[in-house]
């Protein structure tokens, strides 16, 4: 049996090809699976869906989140929630978290502080990589001695608040470690040696200015900065600032608020009140 | 059939064809690692296999906690010796079922690994219970640093868990569907549908205590 000179087996082949390529596309078509929970978007470091803060609390808290985030990179973030939608709360909280995905994605950095009063729950979810200096055992101490007294008296913004404040004070345990380093460091500087580098520097600008200008011919300002020796002051702290924000600035959070793709298996505690 | 004889009887022509078929293989090998198809299998499986290695992880770090919370609860309620060795043999029976990277595509295999520790889970729900009995050991400060830790676990097994379900979910439906079961029988004869946890009462909350 040939058809165009071409055997039975390879029109087989053919049609089996064809086939394979149009279910792949309908595979595609098909799509996800289809969420059962719906999730507020992620319009802040404090989304306060449940309506318990107001405008002012709410800038107080996401001025504080922000000031963490800067200096450790760690997004903690308060939501309030109208209910649960019929699950737990540590499951909400974690796909809660997922969805937002909290945290860098190379460290898992990020904290959730989950509110929902009509059930009377709260929850304070961990990414991966806090769950090392925020572990279950201090979230329950937060929770249980710092959050659901004061929301026992109805007070959810002085709750919100010290909890936020217990959260950050235990994550910045670590970086004041690091950043102690170096400030001991910079006291013990002898006044003397800065003021030899001072002198050397000044040395060192005069020497360049002179050279630029006594290299008349290829044209002073392009002759000293080309020559590559000395950075002039202008360029130098240019470069300077360029490399602090780099490293301080995450990624992407110029405009809006966004999770930084983040994510977390459970860690953190709960309680009610 | 035909085309077998054709082979013998017609040596150019089949040649063609031949070319012509290995061009049409490979212009769909192509189309399909275009779209990920032809990757689909053995990367669902990894990711299912390392959800897979989380949820032992998971439960292995419940078993770990197991002994000490044993011994701190020993020192205040000697009297509740068969809840204690309640715990202790389902650890021990948990503990001793084998489990390795075939458990997960053997049915037999996993029900046990479920069921043994289903059973430390219902043990464990029974002390915790027990415990409330004793005011003097729910305030002690041990008790309750491995109290939060064990909460903490069970939440995690229960999101390792659900992230198990939902990568063999994935898997197996691209094993069972049309173009990653043909690309698997032909490619990766080796890979088996994975078994899933069967929702027990129960046994994805963390167990429910008050102080």
């Amino acid at each position: 049996m040939r058809l165009m000179g071409l055997s039975t087996g390879t029109l087989v082949r053919l049609f089996l090809a064809l086939v394979v390529l149009f279910a792949c596309l309908a595979v595609y078509a098909v799509g996800a699976l289809a969420a059962d929970l719906t999730f507020p978007p992620l319009t802040g470091r404090v989304v306060d869906g449940a309506g318990i803060l107001t405008p002012d609390q709410r800038t107080a808290l996401e001025a504080k989140l922000k000031a963490h985030e800067d200096k450790t990179s760690d997004q903690v973030v308060v939501a309030t929630v109208p209910n649960l939608q019929g699950t737990t709360i540590e499951d909400f909280a974690n796909r809660l978290f997922r969805d937002w995905k909290l945290g860098q994605a190379k460290t898992n950095n990020g904290a959730l502080l989950l509110v929902a009063p009509s059930e009377r729950k709260v929850r304070i979810e961990v990414g991966y990589g806090l769950e090392g200096a925020l572990t279950d055992a201090l979230s329950r101490v937060i929770i249980a001695s710092a959050i659901t007294p004061r929301f026992k008296t109805g007070d959810y913004y002085g709750g919100i608040d010290a909890g936020i404040d217990g959260i950050l004070g235990i994550l910045s345990g670590d970086a004041q470690e690091w950043q102690r380093k170096p400030q001991v460091r910079a006291d013990e500087v002898d006044p003397g040696q800065v003021a030899v580098f001072v002198i050397l520097f000044l040395v060192v600008l005069f020497v360049a200015w002179r050279m630029s200008r006594g290299g008349g011919g290829r044209g002073g300002r392009s002759a000293g900065r080309g020559g590559g020796i000395v950075f002039l002051p202008g360029s130098g702290s240019g470069g300077w600032s360029g490399g602090f924000s780099d490293g301080g600035a995450s990624g992407g959070f110029g405009g809006g608020f966004s999770g930084g793709g983040g994510s977390s298996g459970g860690g953190g505690s709960s309680g009610d009140w | 059939m035909v085309s077998m004889l054709n082979a013998g009887a017609l040596r150019p022509t089949s040649a063609a064809a031949r070319l012509l078929s290995a061009l049409t293989i490979l212009l769909v090998a192509i189309g399909l690692s275009g779209c990920g198809a032809i990757n689909r299998v053995p990367t669902l499986e990894e990711q299912a296999k390392s959800s897979w290695s989380e949820v032992q992880n998971q439960y292995q770090r419940r078993a770990d906690l197991i002994p000490n919370l044993v011994e701190t609860v020993k020192g205040y309620a000697q009297q509740e010796k068969d809840v204690l060795i309640g715990v202790t043999e389902a650890r021990a029976k948990a503990s001793s079922v084998k489990v390795d990277a075939s458990t997960v595509s053997d049915p037999q295999k996993f029900k046990e690994f479920q069921d043994a520790q289903n059973q430390l889970s219902g043990a464990l729900g029974r002390l915790l219970v027990t415990v409330e009995k004793y005011p003097d050991l729910k305030s002690n400060q041990n008790f309750l640093a491995l109290q939060s830790q064990l909460e903490g676990t069970e939440n995690r097994i229960a999101v390792a868990r659900r992230d198990y379900i939902g990568s063999v979910q994935a898997y197996n439906t691209e094993l069972r569907t049309i173009p990653g079961r043909w690309i698997a029988a032909i490619l990766y004869p080796e890979a088996k549908p994975m078994e899933t946890f069967s929702a027990t009462p129960n046994a994805d909350r963390p167990p429910n205590v008050k102080f």
